[in-house]
């Protein structure tokens, strides 16, 4: 997934980062797609889409069926069980691959019901200010506070036998809230910016100045909003699995370690059984925060120039652990 | 004031939404749990216990939404959270007030101490950026991704079962009772410190990454550079002038994640079997045990509420803008 952004527009703070974009645009062609320039970000990305084309390809994959019970319990790796078995004799990575696109489903569908639920709020809040600001921030900060997992725990127990989708929209309806808190934020400040107040001044209507002047320059907030609560709902669906409160009958990795941790895995020593499926959980989450910080990088001028060129500054004995933005001596750019 | 009087009147609101909550979510469920948990326990259940329970999901014919709503904002208030099955007939209350100290201890000492140590490391990770320091950041990154709950079963494998050093599971020796003996504090304290480092490990990635960029951004400001200038000592630039700045959103965030931690930090105890409010809620969920499911969520959530508030006023002594504006 590319995210293409001009980094002018998408950048939040005034004066003093514009000239630095400027300074960087200098250097030509880097600005654009710089994106996908950013290594960390394209490790996430390419991390990322094995992940998703295992979810899709996943249960045609998967050497064995991942419910057959057979007498090897307990297996090691072996190249007949790349991933051992379970103690009732399942093969683990069948489970693994199966499992990934709930996982992921789940993660994915969690992810656009919030963001979508969050720009709603999180735009008209900024924009109509007021009383209804005033509602609607209240509303988005209680979500805030209260513990989410806690009320997807107690919202999924007591429906019985919440399946994929029940669990996304749980995850989505409580997960919205920061999302929105930094929408509002951003629409404030864009809303009293010149180009706004020019649009308005030719007459255009409310939705053309949300949808083409607002909403363009709140793409990389909503990416990395989007991001951001994928992440909150892998973790949550995972959890929610791992302590039994969903179906234990759908496959996700959360399953697996249910069945793990129920069946003694730990004390017999069988870590093929868990350590598989947590390390499948933090690739996924990591490959989503590099995500993250590559859009982050990518917005703040002052994080990019300093993270991702340590070594450029280094080969020019430019010593950066001092404050100040790193500037070269010699030429004059400022 | 202004500010701090916004911020009380805020919490209130917050803590009457969490109990409406609470009070709405079993009644907009289909069907009739209250049967099926009937059903279920087969004549354990006094008739006091079923009516309870009938008034608890609202299924009681004779009252109307509001007497209900009355009733229990008035059964809080004399904390009566009604009463639990799996521990019958104990009341809600009483399991939840000899679990909760276990987990304001554990989850209290160890989140604040991820939090402090998490920051530290980011003031010196954000100083020293471009050096080697740098090669810490994808290790961060990595434990940041990793459920609290996974990392407690590797603790649990790694230094319960493969070098048997601390014990898998338990908040103390099963022998000894609860009391403030040597013995016993001794004991919970043992116990305690595999899951406490579970917590702070897997918090800590978390913070350490924010600091480390907040302190990149504003070690890059004009009055870090003018302190630079100014001569003063490297320590006192670092500390009192960029990470006493780049502290300020850190604070907030924690004051915002809390929420996220606690429900973290609740698995986390179920792994243990540690006897707090997270293992309670796990032999809640499992025994569907709704008044204890209930009494559970909300007293988290206004632990959360007080735990955020304090955060809040710390937020408005570090940062005096917050007490001009209002």
């Amino acid at each position: 997934m590319s995210v293409q952004l001009d980094p002018v527009a998408a950048d939040p703070t005034s004066t003093a980062t514009l000239t630095a974009v400027a300074v960087r645009s200098k250097r030509g062609r880097r600005v654009q797609f710089g994106i996908l320039r950013n290594r960390k970000a394209m490790v996430g990305i390419v991390v990322l889409a094995i992940f998703i084309l295992l979810a899709i390809i996943g249960p045609w994959i998967a050497p064995y069926n991942p419910d057959t019970v057979t007498p090897e319990g307990l297996q090691p790796p072996s190249p007949a069980h790349w991933l051992g078995t379970t103690a009732t004799g399942q093969d683990i990575l069948s489970q693994l691959l199966v499992g990934t696109r709930g996982v992921m489903l789940v993660g994915l569908t969690a992810g656009i019901v919030a963001t979508l639920i969050s720009v709603i709020v999180g735009v008209v809040s900024g924009f109509i200010g007021g009383i209804g600001d005033e509602i609607l921030s209240l509303v988005s900060n209680v979500f805030l506070v209260i513990p989410a997992l806690p009320l997807i725990i107690i919202i999924t127990g007591l429906l019985p036998g919440a399946g994929g989708l029940t669990v996304a929209f749980v995850i989505a309806i409580t997960g919205w809230a920061w999302g929105a808190r930094v929408m509002r934020a951003q629409t404030l400040s864009l809303r009293k910016r010149d180009f706004v107040e020019a649009a308005r001044a030719n007459g255009e209507p409310l939705w053309r100045i949300v949808f083409f002047e607002i909403m363009p320059n709140l793409t990389a907030i909503i990416a990395s909003g989007f991001i951001g609560t994928v992440i909150f709902a892998i973790l949550s669906e995972v959890t929610l699995a791992f302590i039994g409160v969903t179906s234990i009958s759908d496959w996700n990795w959360g399953t697996v370690l249910f069945w793990a941790q129920s069946s003694q895995a730990l004390v017999q020593g069988a870590w093929w059984w868990f350590v598989p499926a947590g390390l499948c959980i933090a690739a996924v989450g990591t490959s989503l925060t590099l995500i993250n910080f590559g859009i982050d990088e990518f917005v703040n001028p002052r994080l990019r120039s300093t993270a991702a060129n340590a070594g450029v500054l280094r080969r020019k004995k430019i010593r950066a652990r001092i404050g100040f933005t790193p500037v070269y001596r010699g030429k004059d750019i400022r | 004031m202004k500010f701090l009087i916004r911020r009380v009147i805020f919490y209130v609101i917050t803590a009457w939404a969490a109990v409406t909550l609470n009070f709405f979510i079993p009644r907009l469920l289909p069907g009739d749990p209250v049967q099926s948990l009937i059903n279920k326990y087969q004549g354990r259940l006094s008739t006091d216990a079923i009516q309870s329970l009938y008034v608890l999901f609202g299924l009681d014919e004779k009252s109307s939404l509001w007497d209900d709503y009355v009733k229990y904002w008035t059964g809080l208030f004399k904390g009566d959270f009604g009463i639990s099955f799996t521990y019958f007939p104990t009341p809600v209350s009483e399991v939840i007030s000899q679990s909760l100290p276990w987990t304001l201890l554990l989850v209290g000492i160890s989140t604040v101490l991820g939090f402090i140590l998490g920051t530290l490391a980011g003031v010196g990770l954000g100083w020293r950026r471009g050096t080697w320091a740098d090669g810490l950041l994808p290790v961060a990154n990595f434990f940041s991704a990793i459920p609290y709950f996974w990392l407690g079963l590797i603790a649990i494998s790694l230094f319960a079962v493969i070098i048997p050093i601390f014990p898998a599971s338990g908040g103390y020796e099963g022998g000894l009772i609860p009391d403030f003996s040597a013995d016993f504090i001794g004991s919970a304290i043992y116990h305690g410190i595999l899951p406490a480092l579970t917590i702070v490990i897997s918090s800590i990635a978390g913070w350490i990454l924010s600091m480390r960029n907040m302190m990149v951004t504003v070690s890059s400001e004009d009055y870090v550079t003018v302190a630079q200038a100014k001569g003063l000592s490297e320590r006192k630039v670092m500390f009192g002038y960029a990470a006493r700045n780049a502290v300020l959103p850190s604070i907030s965030g924690f004051a915002l994640s809390l929420g996220f931690i606690v429900g973290g930090t609740l698995v986390t105890e179920m792994v243990f079997s540690y006897p707090g409010i997270g293992f309670t809620l796990f032999q809640a969920i499992s025994s569907k045990d709704y008044p204890l499911m209930q009494g559970i969520f909300l007293i988290i959530t206004l632990s959360v509420l007080v735990a955020n508030m304090v955060a809040d006023f710390a937020y408005a002594v570090l940062d005096p803008r917050t007490r001009q504006e209002g």
